[in-house]
């Protein structure tokens, strides 16, 4: 058996990393800014996918990792004036740490419980970043967050994010195509066929959630600097549905569908927003659509055209 | 000789609903064994106290000379002790390949390595353990959508890759009809041969308990209430009279 990821589908990545590499050059800082944004969402939702399509549990507070990567990184880098490294590398291991302790718990649990001691967590998180006034500003937001001089540039930074992301969604995918993320597959289908084949099933579900915790941390910490500032909103609620919803969007059994999904529904809000302010409601029809008709998402749609289609066909 | 698994005074009590009352039960090294028994005579509970799946409330499970009572099912399985399962226990969104592929992945320790590419993995034993039960040309399916009988095919596989010295099988052949469940016999009975496996097996239809056991126990209400060599169980008054009454002269 060979990769899975065809000659079609590692020319079409290599296309559109190229693609997006090359936004700079059209001189259009709206166009820097909307791919600089997507790339950190699509990160995030590939991250909160190791819990959901390769573990097989939901989780409500996903958002929690991401504030705090975000927020430790903000606090260091302004406040005690760390440089970027040590104070990026700190924000991604305080998500790392969180999560590996939350997942402690969350992984006795499945189903509704799993999800229910996520949200309970995260909103743990939220309130602390609301009530410590002194550290995070409140509900204030934390604002400006000194970015270092290197990527204090719109295009400089874009491709600092850009080289960050593409390297965690290379780590990523090795991961979710590794012995690991295959057995996790398999711990998602059936548990307790997964344990009587002798796989450590919690063990595997804990460490599943502590590298969805690393990487929604990255995604945090890159936010942060995007906006120059953190707001309590990150840590609510809201923001772990939306990257759920995202998530289920693009579709949660396959790697790049989160990706897909965060694209869409970002550039979606966009454009709905220029001509109306009933986000919220078309946000909430595409849900049900999703729910009601497409369970696997955009890329299981795609695939079902394709095979309507007629299959390999040229486009 | 000690037997290879060995049973000591076990009982299961469900808040007051006695399943497993006081069994003491050898299995020795290579042999075939039968449990039978009518529905709810304690089969199933009795093969999950053995693997770990539940606790017993009394009593000991030894496998060769070693305490495991109590220890959690994916420990048994790795002590040697692999089973089926009465109903379809596969993982049906994966191909049948990646359904064999994860048990020895699992079996050679590789389950938690996050950077080892898992595409070339164990290929040639898992496609060799699939034509074992006769699989191979349906390995890029979707396990989930297999017919019935190769669903059981696919969770022997699956036992198989375990690389066990005994094999639990919970009635391999419930639900098949008359001709799968002849297939599924001979599979069974030639590879627990070609294995050297001991074989301890749960089933109703009697064709196929006197047909492949060296021994056989009969199970009643959570009690051993014979075990032997299949003529004498089978002459069994007490066995004949609680549970095969005329279907004992019928699979005779």
């Amino acid at each position: 058996m060979t990769s899975p990821l065809s000659k079609t589908g590692m020319a079409a990545c290599l296309i559109i990393l190229i693609l997006c590499a090359l936004t700079p050059l059209l001189q259009s800082d709206y166009l820097i800014d909307v791919v600089t944004e997507i790339l950190i969402v699509a990160l995030f939702a590939l991250s909160l996918n190791i819990i959901i399509g390769y573990s097989g549990n939901v989780s409500f507070g996903h958002a929690a990792y991401f504030a705090i990567g975000g927020y430790v990184n903000a606090i260091l880098l302004t406040t005690y004036g760390w440089p970027l490294l040590p104070s990026a590398v700190a924000g991604v291991l305080a998500a790392t740490l969180t999560a590996a302790i939350v997942a402690y718990f969350c992984t006795r649990l499945t189903d509704i419980y799993f999800a229910m001691l996520t949200l309970a967590f995260s909103m743990l998180v939220w309130a602390i970043v609301f009530k410590w006034r002194s550290l995070t500003n409140g509900d204030d937001g934390f604002t400006p967050v000194h970015v270092p001089a290197m990527i204090d540039d719109r295009t400089a930074f874009f491709y600092f994010t850009m080289i960050v992301i593409v390297v965690s969604i290379a780590v990523l995918w090795v991961i979710t195509h590794s012995a690991f993320g295959r057995s996790l597959v398999a711990v998602r289908e059936n548990v307790g066929r997964a344990g009587f084949v002798g796989i450590h099933t919690r063990r595997m579900r804990w460490q599943a959630f502590v590298i969805a915790g690393f990487f929604a941390g990255v995604a945090g910490v890159l936010f942060g600097m995007y906006h120059r500032g953190m707001y309590v909103e990150s840590a609510f609620w809201t923001q772990s549905a939306q990257v759920l919803i995202m998530t289920l969007l693009g579709g949660i059994y396959s790697f790049f569908g989160p990706l897909i999904g965060a694209a869409v529904l970002f550039m979606l809000e966009r454009l709905t927003n220029e001509y109306t302010e009933y986000w919220p409601t078309v946000l909430g029809v595409i849900l049900l659509a999703i729910l009601l008709f497409q369970p696997d998402g955009l890329v299981g749609l795609g695939k079902r055209i394709k095979n309507k289609f007629g299959g390999g066909g040229s486009p | 000789m000690s037997a290879l698994l060995s049973i000591k005074n076990l009982w299961k009590d469900f808040g007051g609903f006695v399943a497993t009352r006081d069994v003491t039960f050898d299995l020795e090294e290579g042999e075939r064994h039968a449990i039978i028994g009518p529905n709810g005579a304690g089969k199933t509970t009795f093969f999950n106290l053995i693997t770990g799946h539940m606790h017993p409330s009394k009593g000991s499970v030894e496998f060769r000379g070693k305490d495991i009572t109590g220890i959690p099912p994916h420990k048994v399985v790795k002590l040697g002790i692999a089973r089926s399962f009465q109903r379809i226990n596969i993982f049906p969104r994966m191909s049948v390949f990646e359904n064999v592929q994860v048990a020895l992945m699992s079996r050679e320790g590789q389950s938690l390595k996050m950077f080892k590419l898992c595409f070339d993995l164990h290929v040639a034993e898992t496609n060799q353990l699939l034509d074992t039960v006769g699989l191979l040309t349906e390995a890029e399916e979707t396990a989930g959508e297999l017919a019935y009988g190769k669903q059981k095919q696919l969770e022997l596989a699956i036992a198989l890759a375990e690389n066990p010295d005994v094999l639990l099988l919970d009635e391999p052949t419930a639900g098949m009809s008359p001709t799968e469940t002849g297939d599924a016999i001979k599979l069974v009975d030639r590879i627990t041969k070609e294995r050297g496996l001991t074989l301890l097996f749960t089933e109703h239809d009697m064709g196929v308990v006197f047909g492949i056991s060296d021994r056989i126990s009969v199970l009643h209400h959570g009690e051993i209430i014979a075990s032997g060599l299949p003529d004498d169980v089978r002459n069994d008054p007490e066995v004949r009279r609680i549970y095969l009454g005329e279907d004992a002269d019928a699979a005779a």
